[in-house]
């Protein structure tokens, strides 16, 4: 049975939209209607803007019956992370600090989404102030999976990444510091980009690491990530589409990075992978073994970067409401306090070699393929995972295979390769040369039909 | 300042403020202090890019890229 059309990508609604033959009303009240239905037990949203999207939807319908279509994203219900500023509603980040804050203006990703033609349907639950990796420290309750509600949907874009699987949104919209859209797509089957540093403007989205922080989409298909990344980026849409063809999966060379990426694995996203790799060498790809030596000292490294960038922009808050932020997550603020600025200094100097890694590891290669995740969707409030007979945090797992792209700025994307026995998503990651996205898109897109089952 | 010294001073300072479940987790970044300075960062850092490369972004689309 074909699925309800809240269910399909952009590239295939786009095309009805335009055409006059399915109504953004329609679209826009299914998702609604899904929400009603589901999102009491998967809490993926802080603020649904029912009224306000279905108006919206009736705008875009007038103007396609008059003959103005603005492009792909023309009638589409896409929802924001809740710490996207979306002009006349609250922005709360997950979190009491925010308690009565409504933003003033649009940020600049939220205005080109609206001059695209999305329909804001509704602002998506995190991780408080984005500051964790599972979506369960949250001030609106924690956000489950819907492929097993004892389950987490990853973080710190869960509610986006659930909404997108629920049908609740068509696409979603993110940010990520150390994988926070990449790891919620891989635990929940999306597809999510982060951009080259840089590329979109994070300015009216409350920071969490300002040298780290990217924003980008989450969405069904790769075409529809590049779709909302050339928006995003601001530059026009209509141009664009349709999308070229994608380049051939023949020829296409990946790097798989030996080493730490693939010695703590789970073994049944290690089978996912290895069958992933084997269905792209059989549709033509090469792979070839890559060394990144130093990897082993990222975590150090980002630690001493993304904690005390996180800390100086909370200063204010935790000395005067320190009781209005979840525990962990004031725990961890407050940590960044004790960073010396000399190891500041060294994690800096840090960056620069494991950037020269990345790029060495990719010369010759189109990307990078590794797991996004070493581990499946960890229980909901988990500390700790087993991982082939050893107990792992799971803070530590969640960012074991994304921060790093995060230190060193290049553009990254994670798409589905399957489910674990269990039925839990797996995601493959691709990583792109520096400010290459479009680069890394093409390869993803001729990756996507062999990956995913 | 050597980590042992900072270890004790930021425990004492977290008892201090009222803060006890904080040491564990300074107790941990300790360690990754430990072998963010024990990796030779710096030097590698001195031959892999001068002073001030990090970090350049990509050509700077429409509007206000930070």
């Amino acid at each position: 049975m074909t699925a309800p059309l809240h269910f399909h990508t952009i590239a295939e609604l786009a095309p009805l939209i335009a055409g006059g033959h399915l109504s953004s009303v329609d679209l826009t009240r299914a998702c609604l209607a899904e929400i009603e239905a589901r999102d009491r037990a998967l809490n993926a949203f802080i603020t649904v803007l029912g009224a306000s999207a279905i108006a919206r939807a009736r705008e875009l319908d007038a103007e396609i019956a008059a003959g103005r279509c603005r492009g792909p994203l023309h009638g589409i219900p896409i929802s924001l992370k809740d710490l996207i500023d979306q002009q006349g509603v609250p922005t709360t980040a997950a979190s009491r600090v925010l308690d009565g804050h409504v933003a003033a203006n649009d940020a600049p990703v939220t205005a080109r989404l609206r001059e695209a033609g999305a329909v804001l349907i509704g602002k998506t639950n995190l991780h408080e102030f984005a500051f964790g990796t599972t979506s369960d420290d949250t001030a609106f309750g924690a956000v489950r999976n819907p492929h097993d509600p004892t389950r987490s949907p990853g973080g710190s874009s869960g509610g986006s990444a659930v909404a997108i699987v629920a049908g609740m949104s068509v696409a979603s919209i993110g940010t990520d510091t150390g994988g926070s859209i990449r790891i919620p797509s891989a635990a929940c089957g999306t597809v999510g980009l982060k951009p080259a540093w840089g590329e979109v403007p994070c300015d009216g989205v409350v920071p969490l690491s300002r040298s780290l922080d990217h924003v980008g989409p989450l969405a069904r298909s790769v075409a529809d990530a590049w779709l909302i990344y050339l928006v995003l980026r601001g530059q026009p849409t209509a141009a664009r589409w349709p999308l070229p063809a994608r380049r051939s999966v023949k020829g296409l060379r990946l790097g798989v990075p030996r080493g730490y990426f693939l010695d703590v694995l789970d073994q049944d996203v290690r089978a996912r992978f290895a069958m992933a790799l084997a269905w792209l060498r059989q549709a033509g790809a090469q792979t070839v073994d890559v060394v990144m030596p130093r990897a082993s000292g990222t975590a150090a490294v980002y630690l001493h970067v993304s904690l005390p960038e996180a800390s100086a922009y909370h200063a204010g808050w935790l000395a005067s409401a320190p009781e209005r932020y979840t525990r962990n997550v004031r725990l961890r603020l407050e940590m960044g306090r004790y960073v010396l600025a000399e190891d500041y200094v060294r994690a800096q100097a840090a960056r620069a070699v494991l950037q020269g890694e990345v790029d060495a590891a990719l010369d010759g290669c189109d990307a990078l393929a590794l797991p996004t995740l070493p581990i499946p969707a960890p229980p909901v409030g988990a500390a700790t995972v087993d991982v082939a007979g050893t107990p792992q945090p799971v803070r530590a797992m969640m960012l074991r295979l994304t921060q790093l792209f995060n230190l060193t700025g290049h553009p990254a994307v994670s798409m589905p390769m399957g489910d674990t026995p269990a039925g839990l998503p797996c995601g493959l990651q691709l990583v792109g040369r520096r400010h290459d996205t479009e680069g890394l898109l093409a390869a993803a897109a001729a990756c996507e039909p062999f990956v995913i089952p | 300042m050597t980590i042992e010294d900072w270890l004790t001073g930021a425990c004492a300072d977290a008892d201090r403020r009222g803060l006890p479940d904080l040491k564990p987790l300074l107790a941990s970044l300790a360690e990754a202090t430990r072998s963010l300075r024990g990796a030779g960062w710096d030097a590698a850092g001195r031959e892999a890019a001068p002073p001030g490369s990090f970090g350049s972004p990509a050509p700077a689309s429409e509007g206000t890229a930070r």
